[in-house]
């Protein structure tokens, strides 16, 4: 019988896009249902009335949020092609690296982004820390779990398109191949991959929204 | 067999006391090692040294840390003895985005309770208990967050059940009369000897509290 998967994102979400993957690395066919956040479907807030924050992944009706809990739920429920590793400290490690991307670096290169230029210093220097830290990590493979791709590529799959978007709108290298040769040389293998290319939302349009978002978190930020 | 296993470790941490009730219901043996918080040991550092936090579950040489993550750990390693997570996985994402609710709400508005004044602990006060009705919500006639069975949500929460007294001194507000089925869930957990050996004495968590609220300067 065939089960109904439904996923609601918005267009340009790094988070929605760890699900896409997933979902294409397993060949589960689905439903996609883009919601615009100003305006969020009734759908959407049945499913998640606590945040109303997307992703969801929906299936038979029943909801789960949160990407990288969507990720394990989705690791566990089709069980072919895993993503998490079965040893359980390796399975430990992913998820604390995952939650490391989540918490730690995406947060300091957020906080670089939106710093205005006198604190963009301090901000650079713990967002190189933590991509250091990263980098550390990949040291002698190819993905980070091995030779394929898995639930921790998926997690930092954002570094592979994000990253270089905001540094655009900074003018700003961040992650260049001198500095970070291991993470320079994973985002290559992954952004080749036919499984996660042809995912990517349009650039142009995502450096016009980032822009925008800048602009304003400066123009809100009060100067000291 | 087990092999060795060391739980880095605070008295007082809600966060390590998860830890300790899930080994005591897996009834692994392990060794307890205290830090002396808020000072750190050059082990903690070097057995976490990105986030120099507790608990560390150390077993056979290898940290494991984030309590959450360590508590999946114990439970996938003695999977056989008192499952905490269900099998069925969309019951596991629940369970998994209860535990995230726990961390998110629970702990961080309990910190500004005892660490905050005037408007944002006020603040802090209304929105905890908001937050400890959403999980009177959530449990509705059930004995255990988990169902019939004490479980991952369960272990996750009954931790703080021990730093309400020093919330409710540090807010000056009472908490159970707000909130009786959390009190009569809690009290059922504390019947477990898994729960009522690992959970630290209320009066000392609140002696912690006002050690931390010197070293952080708060008034």
């Amino acid at each position: 019988m065939a089960e109904e998967v439904k996923l609601f994102r918005t267009w340009s979400s790094p988070y929605a896009l760890r699900i896409v993957w997933a979902l294409k690395l397993k060949g589960i066919e689905y439903e996609t249902i883009f919601e615009d956040l100003t305006n969020k479907s009734p759908s959407l807030l049945q499913y998640n009335p606590t945040h109303g924050k997307v992703p969801v992944l929906v299936r038979d009706g029943k909801p789960v949020c949160e990407s990288l809990v969507i990720l394990e739920y989705v690791d566990e429920t089709w069980k072919h092609n895993p993503l998490l590793p079965q040893d359980p400290y390796e399975k430990s490690m992913a998820r604390f690296w995952a939650n490391f991307g989540d918490d730690k670096l995406m947060k300091s290169i957020w906080q670089l982004f939106i710093a205005h230029e006198k604190d963009q210093d301090v901000a650079a220097v713990a967002a190189l820390e933590n991509l250091k830290i990263v980098e550390e990590q990949l040291k002698g493979k190819k993905f980070f779990h091995g030779e394929t791709i898995g639930y921790l590529d998926l997690a930092f799959g954002w570094i592979a398109n994000l990253v270089s978007i905001l540094e655009e709108i900074m003018s700003l290298k961040l992650v260049d191949g001198e500095r970070f040769p291991h993470l320079s040389s994973w985002i290559q293998h992954f952004i080749d991959a036919p499984v996660i290319r042809d995912c990517w939302p349009p650039r142009d349009k995502m450096i016009i929204k980032f822009q925008v978002m800048r602009e304003n978190y400066l123009a809100a930020a009060t100067p000291k | 067999m087990d092999g060795e296993v060391i739980l880095l470790d605070a008295y007082a941490s809600m966060f390590g006391m998860r830890l300790r009730i899930a080994l005591a219901e897996k009834g692994v043996k392990y060794e307890y090692r205290e830090e002396n918080l808020p000072k750190k040991s050059p082990f903690l550092f070097q057995m976490n040294p990105i986030h120099k936090k507790v608990p560390v579950l150390i077993h056979n040489g290898k940290p494991i840390c984030e309590s959450l993550i360590a508590l999946q750990y114990i439970d996938e390693v003695w999977h056989d003895k008192n499952p905490l997570l269900p099998s069925d996985p969309y019951k596991r994402a629940q369970a998994r985005l209860w535990a995230d609710f726990v961390d998110q709400k629970v702990h961080i508005l309990g910190r500004k309770i005892w660490s905050a004044k005037g408007e944002e602990q006020e603040a802090a006060k209304k929105e905890f208990i908001e937050a400890l009705k959403v999980l009177e919500g959530e449990l509705g006639e059930k004995p255990y967050f988990g169902g019939e069975e004490f479980g991952y949500v369960d272990v996750a929460l009954i931790p703080f059940y021990s730093w309400f007294h020093a919330y409710e001194t540090c807010g000056n507000f009472k908490i159970g009369t707000q909130c009786p089925k959390f009190v009569a869930w809690a009290k059922r957990c504390m019947q477990r000897e898994s729960v009522s050996k690992s959970l630290a004495d209320p009066e000392k968590v609140y002696d912690f509290v006002l050690i931390l609220k010197k070293h952080f300067g708060v008034e």
